[in-house]
């Protein structure tokens, strides 16, 4: 039951999902309202690792968010259903046209969901910010690193590291 | 057969060296199927990424797709996207039932609270980005006011609110059309 359940929730973040990176986030932190298979402190973490492991991080987040659910199948499962909705629409895409361009309409309802995922992904990481900024130490650690991130524009596996080093160093 | 391995071979290559994917995934694709392979010029490659973006989905499982597609029809499609989604599943499952025997440890247990700390440090950088580049006319902003109070005050659903947010724009870029 859990693998169907699995399965249909991802296929759908994978047909909602528009863009790439983070736009997973928020649809992942809608499901620990509705499912016991993770909680948000536990997906924080999942983000984390996501982005320090190769390949997409929307891949590596249905990978853990499934494996955290039901173990290896879980993760194979959630993957699964995180990709159909891809190579269905991409082979139609394909297959009607050698040259398909975005056209006006597609143009319209895009520059509606922009702004929204926006919003979405902003909405997750007030969620994050909830439960990792717990005290005036964690502020002062925030403020540093996203002054450091603006400045500097390392990849985040930099930060990732630099980040748990202080967490053992302050015992956040 | 020989054709659809080197597919995988070639996705499974760039699903192991990226980091983030997405756009992060453009050089190294630009290097192996527009120079080295051939497979597809550099402007078919920018238009391939408009499409992702346009379409459903993570950008690079879209992308390999298409490329996969392309190159061998249905089967290349799946051996393309096999190879670019297996290093994740392999990493992850790894990766994933090691840190399950960790996260008891005090010290990983601080570690992950400052990496915590961090992960709503980039989203915020992610933020400030995205909103630089997409919240520049009063559309866009009025969308994005209203869906963070839709999210905040009602707490709609992810989906509800990409659903609703296009329905709201396609309507809106009919009325102009009309008007016109």
């Amino acid at each position: 039951m859990t693998y169907l359940l699995l399965l249909a929730e991802f296929f759908k973040i994978g047909l909602f999902a528009i863009g790439g990176g983070l736009v997973t986030v928020p649809f992942l932190f809608d499901l620990t309202d509705r499912y016991d298979w993770f909680s948000k402190a536990e997906l924080t973490n999942m983000i984390a690792v996501s982005e320090s492991t190769p390949g997409p991080i929307g891949v590596n987040m249905a990978t853990f968010a499934g494996f955290n659910a039901a173990g290896v199948w879980g993760g194979i499962i959630a993957t699964f259903g995180l990709v159909l909705p891809s190579v269905i629409i991409m082979i139609m895409v394909a297959k009607m046209m050698s040259k398909y361009s975005c056209n006006v309409r597609v143009h319209n309802v895009l520059s509606g969901i922009r702004p929204a995922v926006l919003a979405l992904i902003l909405y997750a990481g007030l969620q994050v910010a909830k439960i990792s900024i717990t005290g005036s130490l964690e502020i002062v650690v925030f403020v540093g690193l996203l002054a450091m991130m603006r400045l500097w524009k390392q990849s985040p596996i930099i930060y990732l590291c630099l980040s748990a080093i202080v967490g053992i160093v302050l015992r956040l | 057969m020989r054709e659809l391995w080197k597919l995988f071979e070639l996705f499974f290559k760039i699903g192991l060296f990226t980091f983030g994917g997405g756009y992060a995934m453009l050089p190294l694709l630009r290097a192996e199927v527009v120079e080295k392979r051939k497979f597809i010029t550099e402007q078919e490659l920018l238009d391939l990424y408009s499409i992702g973006q346009c379409t459903p989905g993570i950008i690079s499982i879209n992308v390999a797709t298409f490329i996969g597609y392309q190159q061998k029809k249905i089967w290349g499609a799946v051996a393309a996207t096999l190879g670019i989604v297996l290093p994740s599943v392999i990493i992850i499952t790894l990766l994933a039932s090691v840190l399950q025997k960790f996260t008891d440890n005090r010290y990983v247990a601080y570690a992950f609270a400052g990496i915590r700390v961090c992960v709503a440090a980039l989203i915020a950088d992610v933020v400030y980005d995205l909103a630089k580049k997409n919240l520049n006319n009063y559309f866009a902003a009025a969308i994005f006011i209203a869906a963070m109070i839709l999210l905040v005050w009602l707490d709609i659903s992810a989906v509800l609110l990409v659903l609703l947010a296009g329905m709201v724009a396609l309507a809106a870029g009919e009325i102009k059309r009309i008007r016109k």
